[in-house]
């Protein structure tokens, strides 16, 4: 019998629904330990000394962190449907874009919803030349979702823009895209969100957007200071 | 028979080293296309990677992968030869991990420790020491040869700057990150890395890298500016 499984999540965040949608859809029982993030548990600390930060997944004895990482462990620990692709190539570019995701979207999404001024205007440019690039692979796929008929890993990697972004441009009062752009990413986003497996985790629409609203002064600053 | 192999590269680069070498651990056959100059970048690389405009690019057929470390993992998965990764789950998600901290962790306060100076500088060396000594941790006190165990693997690849490359970055920029007395197995395992028949034979000359980052210095002073730079 498999070890008991825990995840250290907190609310809100798309990284921690992340390890519990790879959860759900592998049909793990897991147990959901929520942090308060201003105020960190001894056990989040000691889990993830290096990054201090959710999602944690405990498998037994085992501490896995960083949710792209989680994600994979969960696909090849436990059996159910496979979040990955079976072929090496469809299986690089689902890495590639998740990667994308993290490292390419991520800053410029930030800086068009809280920043201002010229910075904020080109970061608005590359996060719509980022969906863009998201858009042209939904659509090449031909398929419901990233993962082709069912939600596979980079489509659980994309939460962020299946839900957050929406919820985060309301927040701020920014609109990256009009009612038209993106319709491929749009049904995507709808399809996601709506899945059985998938909407248990994801956190309450109004809740989320009263936690954004409350700290978009401390994102402000947060995106003014250098990265270093 | 398996569709060529093309790796487009550039001489100078550890994330294009990780790529060649895992080709050649897994014994497969392929052609090296050397960009001449990053600053003005071929046609094939352009149009091979238009998102990030990076090396290394692998072309197998007509598939195209990017990112060094998807890259790896491709390798591994596409290839028989022995595995890069470690079999078991656990120890595969330990080398993701780590590979992930080099580069998302460790490659600022790495560049930033070498090009900065002052209180900041202070700073920036502080952090890549405590995160060298964390990497250092999973050569479990010399215990492990490699942190992929005897030979080789993933996470040694992903590793290979700290291997080859920071020793001449710390003689360009007169900056010390990493000494024996301090680092015992991390200097054990870049000795052992560098010497490995395989490895060997796809890192780049040392003083042709000299020379190379010398004449970049101002260059790369520009860089950790920009970064230093407000938003």
């Amino acid at each position: 019998m498999s070890p008991p499984v825990k995840l250290i999540g907190a609310f809100g965040s798309p990284a921690v629904h992340r390890a519990e949608a790879a959860l759900r859809l592998k049909g793990v029982p897991y147990e959901l330990i929520l942090e308060d993030l201003e105020n960190k548990s001894e056990l989040l600390l000691k889990s993830n000394p290096i990054h201090k930060k959710v999602p944690v997944l405990l498998h037994g004895d085992r501490t896995v962190c960083e949710s792209l990482v989680i994600l994979e462990y969960i696909d090849e620990t436990f059996d159910g449907p496979p979040l990955l692709p079976a072929d090496p190539y469809d299986r690089s570019m689902a890495r590639f874009w998740a990667h994308f995701i993290d490292h390419k979207c991520a800053k410029p999404f930030m800086l068009s919803m809280w920043s201002e001024g010229e910075t904020q205007k080109e970061s608005m440019k590359e996060s719509k030349e980022n969906l863009a690039f998201l858009e042209e692979q939904l659509i090449k796929r031909k398929k419901r979702f990233f993962g082709g008929d069912s939600i596979g890993y980079l489509d659980i990697a994309a939460c962020g823009m299946a839900y957050w972004l929406g919820v985060i441009q309301e927040s701020a009062g920014v609109s990256l895209a009009s009612g038209e752009e993106f319709p491929a990413l749009r049904r995507w986003a709808e399809e996601y969100t709506s899945d059985e497996a998938i909407k248990p985790c994801l956190p309450d629409r109004d809740k989320l957007l009263t936690h954004y609203v409350a700290n978009i002064d401390k994102y402000r600053l947060m995106v003014k200071a250098p990265p270093a | 028979m398996s569709a060529t192999v093309k790796l487009i590269g550039f001489f100078d680069s550890p994330f294009a080293h990780r790529a060649e070498v895992a080709l050649r651990l897994k014994g497969v056959p392929y052609e090296l296309i050397l960009e001449e100059d990053l600053h003005n970048k071929s046609e094939l690389l352009l149009k091979s990677n238009p998102i990030h405009k990076k090396v290394p690019v692998l072309l197998h057929g007509d598939r195209t992968i990017c990112e060094s470390l998807v890259i790896l993992e491709y390798v591994d998965e596409a290839f028989d030869g022995p595995p890069l990764l470690p079999v078991d789950p656990y120890g595969r998600a330990m080398a993701r991990f780590w590979a992930r901290f080099l580069d998302d962790k460790c490659s600022k306060p790495f560049w930033l420790s070498l090009w900065t100076e002052g209180e900041a500088q202070k700073g920036f060396v502080k952090e890549i020491k405590e995160n060298l000594k964390l990497l250092e941790g999973q050569l479990v006190k010399g215990r492990k040869r490699f942190f992929g165990g005897d030979a080789v693997g993933y996470l040694d690849v992903a590793s290979c700057g700290f291997a080859h490359w920071l020793p001449v970055f710390e003689e360009v920029a007169g900056v010390r990150l990493v000494t024996e007395e301090e680092y015992p197995d991390l200097c054990r395992w870049a000795k052992e890395y560098a010497s490995d028949e395989t490895v060997k034979q796809c890192l780049p000359d040392r003083a042709e890298l000299l020379a190379h980052f010398t004449a970049r210095k101002d260059f790369f002073v520009a860089t950790a500016k920009a970064i230093m730079a407000p938003n």
